[in-house]
């Protein structure tokens, strides 16, 4: 069972998956990482459409008390680049989300969104195939009826596991703006999606419609003043979901007030400190990510620069805040100048809901054991990647004088970054996400 | 109000940022990510309150120096046996208003200071003590305005600033009602820098008026171009750095940098409004044809783009 991070737990290097060169092709940029609820299967998209769903090992029953490893199960292209001939565009590849559905029949399901297009993946295991066809050979091609002379019934025979994988439905045409989340409900009949304006309903056997149950648009664009940066199910009530904004602010609703939920049941926000006021306080207060946790209590919003947590029962601030990286507030002009104030970080809960991750820059993740009041910095990097090495914690220095073994803020690479990390729902087994290679560290069993 | 002093970099130079990350997105792959342009558009807008707060209080500290040497001047010529009266007049006129008005008191510490020299010049002390008091008046102006403008509860909601940024526009209303007539737009296909005057086009690539020519830009007072040349005989004030507006400015005409920069924050209206295309009139002409109205260059196709969703 998951225990708590920080201090407690030792973090190892387990595997890390992707080329190992540095020069990085723009198609290989892990854009997502996703773990299925039993968390046997890890599932990463990337920037050039594809998904690469890795399965893990069974336990080793002589080895007790390693790990299975996760090795490829099955890669497939989920999305082709396009072109909106209308609107003279190109609609980007690159998987934006991933999501598994709960585990019905031998076949897994995941839901993979572009920008604009959501599709319903079958991957489905074929161990055994048909053999001894009265009418077709054995490499398919089709016998002549009159030179068969005898009868025989064909048999299934065993083959190497092939693993397939197939679209089931394609959930197209309904978003005008970027989708930015999918996530599915609790009642595992009908998702979400959501762009930077609006949210869809969808049922997951219906494609050609869906109900739109948000819409921020304003009826003139001039007046637009914040849009839809995430949104999700809640984990139990089928009827209530959030979406978070750019100004960072959090949206509860309620399916059953009305048919459209432009009207929230609340608002979590938090008032802005106005000693802290920049040019940039606009964009570091957006939300880029926003989670609930498993018990479905709480939420957990990241913006730029910190991670909150909040009690669904209290709207007016959040119960924990945990300072991602305070050091970066001195930088804010030059991380804007670059690009990078515009990154996206998302955040994870572990499976107990005691403790969160999130990334940062120079390839650091940062984890926050609620209970013990801990946070630790690790780096997820070929050099500490030896098996089983225990990782060390960092530090960053933001000024002042630096202290041994501590990293100055001015050394960060912020080319190096981790956006995306997830962790196993019962395990301490964690997913991190660098720019085109995936880390798998476990706690380290004694 | 913005904190400014965390960022090495000015308002001027955040603005061409700005500007140039909304240009590029134009060619982007994947059209033009409406977040991030939105983002962008808040920075353009606090930028330009910064950039027009200082511009107003550095037209607030001139015009107080202008008066204060009017004064000087005449004074000068008095009689000097005259002068001493002239000035216990003129500061009880100046201090017997009250503390609610602080602009007036201005005068008052400048013509207290007089008898101790009958130089025309300021001494530097004097100066910046000029400066010091005009600037922290006008920014303290500047302060309440916008404070007004705000929620009166001390805890500042974004969501409900959705309309604080045309209030603040508010604030200079008086003094932009000078040169309200006078639009400069750029045209980033063309990068060619045009302005419509009360009607009249013409291009600022080709403007000489603001070259050199001290007498022509001192009648128009509210030229932010000219204040380049006049600023630096101050030693205490920060002149505005000129913004490295390669890319999008004819060469030979550096001296209207500051003017085309405080004309283009004026085409960013409000948050996301600037960026969004206003609706031309007419299509600009580049060899001066006259217009019978104001007219809007469209912002390019980067706003047409950002409409067409």
């Amino acid at each position: 069972m998951a225990g708590g991070g920080g201090n407690d737990v030792q973090w190892c290097f387990s595997q890390v998956k992707g080329a190992i060169d540095d020069d990085v092709a723009e198609a290989d940029i892990i854009s997502t990482v996703e773990f299925n609820h039993s968390g046997e299967l890890l599932a990463t998209g990337d920037k050039g459409g594809r998904v690469v769903i890795f399965q893990q090992e069974p336990e080793n029953k002589s080895q007790p008390q390693c790990r299975g490893e996760y090795n490829v199960y099955s890669t497939f292209q989920s999305h082709e680049p396009e072109f909106d001939y209308l609107k003279s565009l190109e609609i980007e590849e690159k998987i934006n989300k991933i999501r598994w559905l709960p585990q019905k029949n031998a076949a897994q399901f995941l839901l993979s969104t572009n920008d604009k297009t959501i599709k319903l993946w079958k991957i489905s295991e074929r161990d055994k195939r048909p053999e001894g066809y009265n009418l077709k050979e054995e490499d398919g091609r089709y016998r002549d009826p009159t030179t068969v002379t005898t009868l025989r019934v064909p048999v299934f025979r065993p083959m190497d596991l092939m693993v397939e994988a197939s679209p089931r439905r394609v959930f197209a045409n309904a978003h005008t703006y970027h989708i930015n989340s999918i996530s599915v409900n609790s009642d595992y009949e009908t998702y979400l999606s959501a762009d930077d304006l609006r949210v869809n309903l969808w049922h997951l056997e219906i494609t050609d419609r869906s109900f739109n149950i948000v819409d921020i648009k304003p009826a003139n664009m001039e007046e637009l003043t914040e849009v839809i940066t995430a949104a999700e199910f809640h984990p139990n009530q089928c009827n209530t979901f959030v979406y978070s904004s750019s100004k960072g602010t959090i949206r509860l609703c309620d399916m059953r007030a009305s048919a459209l939920c432009d009207k929230h049941s609340k608002l979590f926000e938090e008032p802005e400190d106005p000693s802290n006021r920049s040019f940039f306080s606009e964009i570091i207060s957006s939300i880029s990510d926003v989670k609930f946790s498993h018990n479905g209590r709480y939420m957990m919003t990241r913006d730029y620069l910190s991670v909150k947590i909040w009690d669904l029962n209290m709207e007016s601030r959040p119960v924990e805040t945990y300072q991602v990286g305070e050091y970066l507030r001195s930088k804010l002009c030059s991380l804007y100048e670059n690009d990078c104030i515009f990154d996206k970080f998302e955040c994870c809960w572990n499976g107990n809901d005691s403790v969160v991750m999130t990334g940062s820059y120079n390839n650091f993740f940062r984890m926050f054991d609620r209970g013990q009041k801990k946070d630790v910095t690790l780096e997820a990097s070929r050099e500490s990647s030896k098996p089983r090495a225990v990782l060390k914690p960092r530090k960053v220095c933001g000024g002042g004088k630096r202290k041994k073994d501590e990293i100055s803020v001015d050394s960060l690479d912020f080319n190096k970054k981790i956006l995306h990390t997830a962790w196993h729902p019962q395990e301490n087994i964690i997913a991190v996400a660098t720019t085109n290679n995936l880390y798998i560290f476990q706690d380290k069993l004694n | 109000m913005i904190n400014t002093m965390e960022c090495a970099m000015d308002a001027q130079n955040l603005i061409s940022i700005s500007l140039r990350k909304i240009h590029n997105s134009r060619t982007q792959r994947g059209g033009i990510k409406l977040h991030k342009n939105l983002l962008v558009s808040y920075v353009l807008r606090n930028a330009k309150q910064l950039y027009m707060n200082e511009k107003y209080a550095e037209i607030y500290r001139m015009q107080q120096y202008e008066e204060v040497m009017t004064v000087c001047n005449e004074i000068q010529e008095l009689n000097p046996l005259d002068l001493a009266e002239d000035i216990v007049e003129a500061s009880g006129d100046c201090c017997s208003h009250g503390a609610g008005s602080p602009l007036i008191m201005e005068p008052a510490s400048v013509c207290c200071a007089l008898p101790a020299s009958n130089h025309p010049a300021h001494t530097p002390h004097q100066q910046q003590q000029l400066q010091a008091t005009a600037a922290c008046s006008a920014a303290g102006l500047a302060l309440q305005s916008e404070e007004v403008c705000k929620e009166t509860n001390s805890a500042f909601f974004r969501s409900c600033c959705a309309e604080a940024y045309p209030v603040t526009d508010c604030d200079f209303s008086s003094l932009s009602a000078v040169h309200c007539n006078k639009t400069t737009v750029l045209d980033l296909d063309t990068h060619v820098v045009t302005t419509v005057e009360s009607g009249y086009l013409h291009q600022d690539c080709c403007a000489v008026q603001c070259q050199g020519a001290q007498a022509p830009a001192k009648k128009r007072k509210f030229d932010f171009g000219c204040y380049a040349a006049e600023s630096e005989d101050v030693p205490d004030f920060t002149p505005c750095k000129r913004a490295r507006f390669e890319d999008f400015y004819c060469p030979h005409s550096e001296q209207l940098d500051t003017s085309n920069i405080s004309n283009l924050i004026s085409i960013f209206g409000s948050g996301f409004t600037g960026l969004v295309s206003r609706q031309a009139d007419s299509e600009l002409s580049l060899n001066g044809q006259f217009c019978s109205k104001q007219t809007l260059a469209s912002l390019g196709a980067w706003t047409r783009a950002i409409v067409a969703f």
